[in-house]
């Protein structure tokens, strides 16, 4: 066991990943600099330049190249800096990264993984603080995962890689180095599709993933002192999605808070509070409340804080959810 | 490193009048071979136009008038190598061991047609314009990576040069010396467009100097030119020495596809013109002025063809289509629980 930070552990799995010589990290800036977050810190001396590949600036040339190596039988590891650059390589990712299996039924795979540093919160430039992941799950042939601690962080980049099928690996910019943790040396994997239940409680069942979790924690410890009782599920991955720890909890609690940094309208609050409400409506005993982001741009960083939820705001919706 | 020029004229080997103006890169028996290929893909090309007419395919898109850019390509491929190309490239993918049964299940709407045998390095065909080059990259480039041999050969129109995506293949073909093979099948249109729309270059392959690999320029209606561009381009690949972009200057004898009436934008004396310059006739005669060609033959081998073709319909045709619950087993080696549960909602009638 190490304490490292979400980047750090991350370090070390690509560090472990990159052992199978199947496996090579390809991205801009992810050798030499070794990244623009140093996730990738230090492992190019390590693996060499074959292995570490800093690339030209070209997004889907990264995602359309990692995808050939994939389908050749390799299992890359391509990384976009941040998520507003990684619309360039959409097409590739929509077109022939999530079909590849489908459409040759099977006789190609595309067993990659496409790591995408996401979130606002750090008060970067334009495009630097989107949290559009919405369109990665609702893209049919794709696994969408995002971790928020460091233990989740490690064991789920290993299982992405060595998943049969394409994985969009999601990492919340404003944790990298926010959270730290207990990390076993190693390999171990954390298996993708698992909701996770971080906190019991029996008035209110909130739900988040990724970014927001840290903010979900706090609100748990607010809620307690102020009395309430909450429970909190870290979904970890978004496609698919598994319910089932919210269903359960909302049996007991009655009451779902969810929470995302993405835009509202068409986002995965709306997917999960129409799931919970075909499957547990007679739990209920008060509607499913929302906390995310606005249906704005992101602001930039003098008023980004209108804009990321926080703490303060799921509290406020727990308490509306309550009838406080 | 070769230097990257362009000829201006294209490299030609066998004029169309089956007179050689360069020496024969392959011996006759095997140019032989080469013709029955092309008879074999007009063959098919032409069954499937037919059927479509019937409403037994969906939209098609002919390549006749392309066979020897394609074929000729593909000659120079060993087994390992693999050919990543589009929907009018139905010649190449065959040559190269795609089933016809398989090429005519993709066009009459069957996800199964996608299913390459074992062994047969062939993608489905890129239905998306350009996008399919940088998979030929990543390919050629794993080769390197891993320490094999194996050359992607990727086909694509004049069209697909104005995609982004071009560049960006190109441009890490050349940066990584990857063992790629960069086809142009230049036909003179996309759509509706002519060649002259889609850029100001003179050539399509002069591209290839910004990128610093070299540009072949050759008479994609000259099947042994065609097979000598490319057997050099690949040889250099499999050598290790990098890329190489070949422009076959063609022409598309039907429309883009049987959706669409190239009447409305193009003359037909420009046909007419390259009717003269047909991939097979020049071969047909080259043969016949060498004692390799005699009418009993040639309808042999028609017939032969045709008979493959046929059965390969047949086969396709006998196949009943997916049913619900096989829509969703394509997706995932394994189905994730949510889609399971769609699965047997769908497969019980229910939601």
């Amino acid at each position: 066991m190490t304490e490292r930070n979400l980047a750090q552990a991350l370090n070390d799995a690509l560090d472990i990943a990159l052992g199978d010589p199947a496996v090579v990290l390809i991205g801009e800036d992810v050798g030499r600099t070794g990244g623009v977050f140093r996730v990738s810190d230090g492992l190019q001396p390590r693996h060499g330049e074959q292995r570490v590949i800093d690339v030209p600036v070209a997004e889907s040339g990264i995602v359309g190249a990692a995808f050939g190596m994939a389908v050749a039988g390799m299992r890359p590891i391509a990384e976009l800096q941040f998520m507003g650059f990684s619309y360039p390589a959409y097409d590739q990712v929509v077109s022939h990264v999530s079909r590849i299996r489908n459409r040759s039924r099977h006789r190609f795979t595309a067993p990659m993984v496409i790591r995408i540093p996401y979130g606002a919160g750090i008060g970067a430039a334009e495009h630097h603080s989107e949290s559009t992941e919405t369109i990665y799950a609702h893209t049919p042939g794709l696994k969408v995962v995002v971790p928020s601690t460091p233990y989740d962080a490690k064991g789920m980049l290993l299982a992405a890689v060595a998943d049969p099928d394409p994985v969009i690996f999601l990492e919340p910019i404003r944790l990298y180095r926010a959270v730290k943790g207990e990390v076993p040396d190693g390999h171990y994997t954390v298996p993708l599709g698992q909701a996770a239940l971080v906190a019991d409680g029996s008035d209110v069942t909130l739900v988040g993933y990724g970014s927001m979790m840290r903010d979900v924690r706090r609100s748990v410890e607010m809620l307690a002192a102020a009395g309430i009782s909450a429970a909190a599920v870290d979904l970890r991955s978004l496609a698919p999605m598994d319910l089932e720890p919210v269903l359960d909890s909302v049996e007991r609690t009655g009451r779902l808070v969810v929470v995302h940094e993405a835009p509202r309208t068409a986002g995965l609050a709306a997917e999960i509070a129409a799931a919970v409400q075909e499957r547990a409506l007679y739990s209920l005993r008060a509607p499913i409340a929302r906390v995310t982001g606005w249906d704005t741009i992101v602001p930039l960083r003098r008023a980004e804080h209108h804009y990321v939820p926080n703490a303060e705001r799921i509290v406020a919706a727990v308490n509306r959810t309550m009838g406080a | 490193m070769p230097g990257p020029t362009v000829a201006p004229t294209p490299l030609t080997v066998l004029a169309p009048t089956g007179e050689l103006v360069a020496p024969t890169p392959l011996p006759v028996e095997r140019i032989r071979e080469l013709y029955r290929a092309m008879a074999a893909a007009r063959s098919y090309d032409r069954k499937c136009s037919a059927m479509q007419r019937q409403g037994r395919l969906a939209t098609y898109a002919q390549f006749e008038g392309q066979e020897a850019a394609q074929i000729g390509a593909v000659a120079a491929l060993q087994p390992q190598d693999w050919v990543v190309a589009t929907y009018r490239d139905a010649a190449a993918m065959w040559f190269h061991g795609y089933p016809w049964r398989n090429l005519i299940l993709g066009r009459t709407g069957d996800e199964r047609g996608g299913h390459a045998p074992p062994g047969v390095n062939v993608l489905p065909p890129s239905i998306t314009v350009g996008a399919h080059m940088i998979h030929a990259v990543g390919i050629g480039w794993a080769s390197l990576i891993r320490g094999d041999d194996a050359v992607a050969m990727t086909f694509f129109g004049d069209g697909a040069t104005s995609e982004g995506d071009f560049h960006e293949a190109m441009n890490f073909a050349g940066v990584f010396r990857t063992r790629t093979v960069f086809l142009c099948q230049n036909n003179g249109w996309a759509i509706s467009m002519p060649r002259e729309r889609q850029t100001a270059s003179a050539t399509i392959a002069q591209k290839a100097d910004a990128y610093g690999i070299p540009g072949v320029l050759v008479d994609g209606n000259d099947v042994l030119a065609v097979y000598a561009a490319a057997d050099e381009a690949v040889v250099r690949a499999r050598a290790g020495e990098g890329a190489t972009l070949i422009e076959a200057v063609t022409y598309r004898m039907g429309p883009h596809t049987t959706a669409d009436d190239a009447d409305r934008y193009r003359s037909p004396d420009h046909v007419t013109e390259w009717a003269e310059r047909d991939p097979l006739e020049r071969v047909r005669r080259y043969l016949a002025a060498n004692d390799a060609w005699s009418a009993e033959w040639q309808d042999g081998i028609e017939s032969g063809e045709a008979a493959a073709v046929e059965a390969a319909v047949e086969e396709a045709e006998a196949l009943p289509p997916l049913d619900v619950g096989e829509i969703f087993d394509g997706m995932f080696a394994e189905l994730p629980d949510p889609l399971a549960a769609q699965r047997k909602a769908a497969v019980e009638g229910g939601e």
